[in-house]
């Protein structure tokens, strides 16, 4: 079969709703599918589980909340990320803090689905951001799926899971089809997945960059063996698996979608400069500090990582004493 | 005490009037806690506005579901639950209704409907009109209320869930408890038009009603909950009332102006617990007082009892999956 990232949540969508009758689905134009993973949903399930919403953000976000809070288990689509700003207050200040604050009385089973998280080409300061550090910092449990398999099995976790989850789907990983043979299931959350083995460096990948690390693995075979770490779940993140990725190969680059101050890759390589084996400084490629991105094409990729990056910084860590090479605009 | 109330029952005013005096007494407990030290942060306090959660919950079903406030001490007691359980929790012990892990602002209990206190004004509207939502969806009769102050008024996200309401056509009430000032900004001076003109906009049936008089507040909300029931949609009220105290118990260090004193004997002139007490045979509330004292005797010796969270806990119950996140300091 052949399985495109957005048909892989559509189905993870239209199984969840098979299978509990307390699943629903709330957000913007997901009767007539607009982005994708709701088509059809509203024709086998109706409007009283398929739930076409005003563009009420707030109210609607709370509104699952609430439903979650008593025995629904609401999934939300948000049509842009930057919705999620919006909504930072009922998603990191209500739904994440129930459970603690009513010492766990209340959880609150609820999915936020971004399905076009991070620049589209084009679609300027706005529309092209992809917060999943944001999240993962608050504490809520964070999910970016780089493969349609992982697309369809994460997702299902993330409805199954008493917890709130925000899954952010890459908008460059949309186009990602795979030939699936193999029986599509639900994939523990917290769980890394290695693409490829390596014994000289761990590239850890973010999303969508999963596709370009493998691809500079590829480039690079010849000269380095680089190893592709997916750590798909960002919060919980997969910590031993790192750390055994790192027992092998001993250096690490991490590639990441977000703004570089207090993006998710300064955690990754603060933990693994504390806690785990180093033998040479680790680089990290992110967009720039604070970084709004501009609506021109060539400048919207300037401030992307990019696999020109990626490469330079895999053999910056296999030059021993080599941290100064690198642009320190990078 | 052969005779008097069951102290949850709101059915009669002999129970109402012994609410009244339950959570009157309550606040005066815990203003005392506050000053000694023993409660910390501090608390709104509900004195004056008794008689719009007691009136409120008086109509109320047991399955019927409330989000509440800042000032939620009132609404918690009202819809049921135990003074002992929640004083315990204001003095953030293990024995609180939520294991001293929420606090004056955050007071829940689940098993009865009460979704919890909330410090975030205005939040409970829309997580009340998804427990509606819910209701229905899950063929259950249950109507659920939003309480919330005249500052959540002009909180975009409630106006935004008086329209999923009305248009959904949900089981929900929306209480707008107008003590006239949002913490201190005159409701005068912050409210363009009027709360119920506000609700109407969305075609809900909205009453202004006395919300110092407990047998008012509990007429009205009777009638929206029965439409509500009947799946004739949401209802609004907006009960007039007054804390006789200040906002939160740090402005009693602060001599604030906002108010005169002669505004607040004024209101005070109307205290709902005499007009309950007036409806009563003679001699009856100087008995349900003494049942009351008695109780918050035996509740503040319970809540005192009860033992401190041991800070090993602390991250308990972060995650309903029980995963553990790092800690902050790793040896």
């Amino acid at each position: 079969m052949r399985l495109s990232y957005t048909k892989a949540l559509n189905r993870a969508l239209t199984d969840a709703l098979a299978e509990d009758p307390a699943v629903c689905v709330f957000g913007e134009d997901i009767g007539a599918g607009l982005a994708g993973p709701t088509l059809n949903l509203l024709d086998r399930f109706g409007p009283g589980r398929i739930v076409d919403t005003p563009l009420s953000e707030q109210a609607f976000t709370s509104m699952a909340v609430g439903a979650a809070l008593t025995g629904r288990r609401p999934v939300i689509e948000f049509q842009i990320p930057s919705l999620l700003f919006l909504v930072f207050e009922q998603l990191v200040n209500q739904a994440h803090k129930f459970s603690l604050m009513t010492g766990g009385q209340a959880g609150v089973p609820l999915t936020c689905l971004v399905p076009g998280s991070g620049s589209r080409d084009g679609w300027a300061g706005q529309h092209s951001d992809h917060p999943y550090s944001l999240f993962a910092h608050a504490g809520m449990k964070t999910v970016v799926p780089a493969t349609p398999t992982d697309a369809y099995g994460l997702l299902r976790s993330a409805i199954a899971d008493p917890d709130p989850v925000v899954v952010f789907a890459p908008a460059a990983a949309l186009p990602v089809r795979e030939t699936v043979t193999w029986e599509l299931a639900p994939i523990p959350l917290g769980t890394a997945r290695i693409h490829r083995e390596g014994a000289d460096v761990t590239v850890v990948a973010v999303g969508h960059l999963v596709h370009d690390a493998l691809a500079v693995a590829e480039e690079l075979a010849p000269e380095i063996s680089v190893e592709v770490f997916d750590p798909r779940t960002l919060h919980p993140f997969d910590w031993t698996a790192l750390a055994g990725s790192l027992e092998r190969t001993g250096r690490l680059v991490v590639v990441d979608d977000s703004n570089r101050s207090c993006g998710i890759g300064a955690e990754i390589l603060a933990t693994a400069a504390e806690e785990m084996r180093l033998i040479a400084p680790p680089r990290r490629i992110t967009r720039p500090d604070g970084a709004v991105l501009p609506f021109a094409l060539p400048l919207d990729r300037a401030l992307q990582p990019h696999r020109d990056h990626l490469r330079d910084a895999v053999r910056a860590v296999m030059k021993p004493r080599s941290r100064h090479d690198e642009d320190p605009a990078r | 005490m052969t005779g008097l109330p069951d102290p949850r029952d709101l059915g009669s005013p002999a129970g109402r009037y012994r609410m009244l005096r339950l959570i009157r007494g309550f606040e005066e407990l815990a203003l005392g806690l506050v000053k000694s030290g023993a409660i910390t942060g501090g608390i709104h306090p509900y004195i004056g506005q008794e008689a719009v959660a007691v009136g409120v919950c008086a109509a109320l079903r047991p399955q019927d579901r409330i989000t509440s406030t800042h000032r939620g001490h009132g609404h918690v007691l009202a819809k049921g639950a135990a003074p002992d359980r929640l004083l315990a929790e204001l003095l953030g012990r293990t024995g609180g209704l939520n294991r001293g892990r929420g606090g004056s602002m955050h007071a829940a209990d689940f098993s009865l409907g009460i979704l919890g206190a909330n410090g975030m004004v205005g939040a409970g509207g829309a997580i009340a009109v998804g427990a509606a939502w819910s209701a229905r969806q899950a063929g259950e009769d249950r109507v659920a209320v939003a309480f919330f102050g005249d500052g959540a008024l002009n909180q975009g996200v409630l106006l935004e869930s008086f329209n999923l309401a009305a248009m959904w056509r949900l089981p929900v009430l929306f209480v707008c408890e107008n003590n006239g000032y949002a913490t201190t900004l005159p409701a005068a001076t912050s409210v363009a038009g009027s709360a119920t003109g506000r609700a109407a906009a969305f075609g809900i049936p909205a009453a202004e009603v006395d919300g110092m008089d407990t047998e008012a507040v509990r007429a009205a909300t009777a009638e929206a909950v029965q439409r509500a029931s009947a799946g004739g949609g949401p209802g609004f009220l907006e009960c007039r009332t007054y804390r006789f105290e200040g906002h939160h118990t740090m402005e009693r260090l602060m001599k604030l102006r906002y108010r005169t004193p002669e505004e607040i004997a004024d209101w005070r002139g109307l205290d709902p617990l005499p007009r309950a007490a007036a409806l009563l045979p003679p001699g009856l509330a100087a008995q349900l007082d003494a049942s009351v004292a008695e109780q918050l005797a035996a509740a503040q010796e319970f809540a005192l009892a009860s033992e401190h969270p041991d800070p090993a806990g602390a991250l308990d119950h972060l995650y309903a999956d029980g995963l553990r996140p790092r800690a902050g300091a790793r040896t």
